[in-house]
């Protein structure tokens, strides 16, 4: 079994009150920090920690942290973003559901750390309940004197909020997320200045993801010396998986990064092999915006080595042949699923996420989207398919924020691995009416070559 | 069609209040977006002008700065809905789980297409993105609720619960 740091005693009863968080130590990392280490030294466990950012960029947090500007008598912000929409990823969810005090905790020693006295937690609209839920340990984080004036008699203040979103993938972004905070469209800013200079109400502001957050807790309750001791290189520590798809045992793991894709498929303590007796074909591993890998390379990578659950064996081939970690939405895909469909229903989900400030993401994620349903339905050409990755290569690099990135990598990376699975659809528009096409005969390709 | 007025009683206006105060001083707008969604739980589900222009005078500010944020996020209803809208989350790990058999599923019962409304104004069907409800799919939402780990019988069940209660499910956190 491996170490759990985050989600330990999710199955506790009562975990999400006070009281029974603090029977399991709940609280010891505020109590460490503010008693007996200075904001900086807090900062300095992060860095020896080798945390590195949950939300999807894996940006190491104690470098971010250094970088916050603290112009004398200006306010500074923490802001957690738990705008989680990422198609596959639902961790975030699962922990402040299961344990809001891990949440709470880790913004308070952190915003001890940055010296914010204000912070917020930004919350996906349709997390209701679950703001429901952190607005109750809120309350009770009050009144047990952990927020408000003077915490702990040391004379730091720290007030915290939750903060309700109405449904906006866009949000997720970073400097998007502050627009909608500052009660505006989700427009993300063109970057610099960044938060760390110029963010929430044009003042030095750190976001950062959920999960970041509450590692920062057993960071400072075992110093971040121990905590790099897990895991491997510079994937340091553990990492909650929302693992979904056709799985057996689809849902939210807690990985020590130094597992092998391959446990964490099938073996029983995950994910428990692939559902239905079928074969695995294919994987996004970090959530819809990173690339789809046909199962051969998700499991070893190009050089035949096994692949590892870390940042850096996840990635390792670049876009050629590998991946990334993302934000940790694993979803797994069996010999039924069509990988063109899928693509389609990517493309749609950005074309109905984009912004629409930039013409290379609001009309190539539209043109992606028409051409997909196109060869989706039997009515694609050949040409289709060049035209898709032009399209893609034009989006990339070109826009203001990473969504438009986002939107062209798993077009890129479905025809990279899969050209023959949309040549087939053009070849064969009559096989393809019935949605559920490999539902009975399913497409599995010749062993898969990286055409372009 | 509702007679009601376009205002809230004192104690939704304390809270409106109590959430403003949540900002820095003169950064109240930032309450925006939590008060349009009391403002829609209120009213009948949707955002009409009327209510629009009521939470302008609410947060001193233009009635097209609501309009504006109003209208970009999928949450906010800009026409009126049935008293349940089902929302059902289309995305590609919901996908491969059933989640077009269950829009397919939900039209055929109701007899109603996606965006529509029943004609006893009770259901609307709603297709929305990944609600991170991805290991427990076909999913949907109605209200704050998730309804996961749906087949055919739970779906059922859940549409005889909503018809009886037949009250408006709406999202409020406070
Ligand atoms: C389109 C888009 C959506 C994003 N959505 C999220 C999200 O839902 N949650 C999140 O934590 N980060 C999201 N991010 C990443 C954030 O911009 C930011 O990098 C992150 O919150 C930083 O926190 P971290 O360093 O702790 O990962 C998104 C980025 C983009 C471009
Ligand atoms: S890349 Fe897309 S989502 Fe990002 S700012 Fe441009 S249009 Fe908006
Ligand atoms: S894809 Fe449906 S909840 Fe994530």
């Amino acid at each position: 079994m491996g170490r759990k740091l985050l989600i330990e005693h999710v199955h506790v009863p009562g975990i999400e009150t006070l009281e029974v968080y603090r029977s399991k130590g709940g609280y010891t990392s505020v109590e460490k920090a503010i008693k007996t280490m200075s904001p900086e030294a807090v900062v300095e466990e992060v860095k020896k920690s080798g945390l590195r950012g949950r939300g999807g960029a894996g940006f190491p947090t104690g470098l971010k942290w250094s970088f916050l500007a603290k112009p004398p008598g200006v306010a500074r912000y923490l802001v957690c973003n738990a705008d989680e929409s990422e198609p596959g990823t639902f961790k975030d969810r699962y922990l402040m559901e299961k344990i809001p005090h891990a949440l709470i905790e880790g913004m308070i020693t952190s915003s001890y750390a940055l010296g914010a006295h204000t912070s917020y937690i930004y919350i996906r609209g349709e997390y209701f309940y679950v703001a429901r839920i952190l607005e109750q340990a809120i309350d009770e984080a009050y009144a047990a004197g952990w927020l408000g004036k003077n915490i702990l008699g040391s004379g730091y203040d720290l007030d915290l909020y939750v903060h309700i979103g109405a449904g906006a993938y866009i949000c997720g972004e970073e400097t998007a997320l502050l627009e909608s905070l500052e009660g505006k469209r989700g427009n993300p800013r063109i970057k610099p200045p960044f938060p760390a200079i110029a963010g929430l109400y044009g003042c030095p502001t750190v976001v950062n993801n959920v999960e970041t957050i509450a590692a920062v807790v057993p960071i400072v309750n075992e110093g971040g010396c121990e905590y790099a001791k897990i895991g491997i290189g510079k994937s340091t520590g553990t990492k909650l998986i929302s693992a979904g798809g056709h799985l057996n045992k689809p849902g939210v793991y807690e990985i020590e990064m130094s597992i092998s894709v391959e446990e964490f498929i099938y073996s029983d303590e995950y994910c428990g092999g692939i559902s239905g007796g079928k074969k695995l074909k294919a994987c996004v591993p970090g959530g819809s915006s990173v690339p789809i890998l046909p199962a051969d390379l998700l499991l070893t990578t190009a050089n035949g080595e096994k692949r590892m659950m870390t940042y850096e064996s996840l990635s390792d081939g670049g876009f050629a042949t590998g991946s990334m970690m993302g934000s940790g939405g694993f979803i797994a895909y069996n010999e039924t699923a069509c990988i063109v469909r899928n693509t389609w229903n990517f493309s749609r989900f950005y074309h109905h996420e984009s912004c629409g400030q930039c013409s290379p993401c609001r009309e190539g994620t539209g043109w992606m989207e028409k051409i997909l349903h196109r060869l989706e339905n039997g009515h694609g050409k050949m040409e289709d398919i060049d035209l898709l990755w032009d399209i893609q290569r034009k989006i990339e690099g070109n826009t203001i924020c990473p969504l438009g990135d986002a939107a062209a990598w798993p077009v890129a990376a479905a025809i990279r691995h899969f050209r023959e699975e949309f040549e087939y659809h053009v070849k064969y528009p009559e096989k393809i009416k019935d949605p559920n096409h490999f539902h009975k005969q399913s497409f599995l390709s010749s062993k898969q070559s990286v055409t372009i | 069609m509702s007679i009601k007025e376009t205002k809230f009683n004192s104690e939704t206006l304390a809270l409106c209040h109590k959430l403003m105060k949540r900002y820095p001083e003169g950064k109240h707008k930032s309450a925006l977006i939590p008060i349009l969604h009391i403002a829609q739980a209120e009213f009948d589900g949707w955002l009409s002008s009327e209510t629009m222009d009521y939470v302008a005078s609410i947060l001193k500010i233009q009635s097209i700065e609501v309009f504006e944020v109003a209208s970009f996020y999928s949450m906010f209803n800009l026409k009126p809905i049935g008293k349940c809208m089902l929302e059902v989350c289309r995305t590609a790990p919901c996908w491969l789980n059933g989640a077009d058999e269950l829009v397919a599923y939900l039209e055929k019962k109701l007899g109603i297409k996606v965006g529509e409304t029943t004609k006893d104004g009770m259901f609307t069907i709603k297709t929305v993105e990944c609600l991170g409800s991805c290991g427990t799919s076909p999913m949907l939402q109605c209200g704050a609720k998730y309804y996961e780990n749906l087949t055919n019988q739970k779906t059922d069940e859940l549409l005889e619960n909503l018809k009886r209660e037949n009250k408006r499910q709406t999202y409020t956190a406070y």
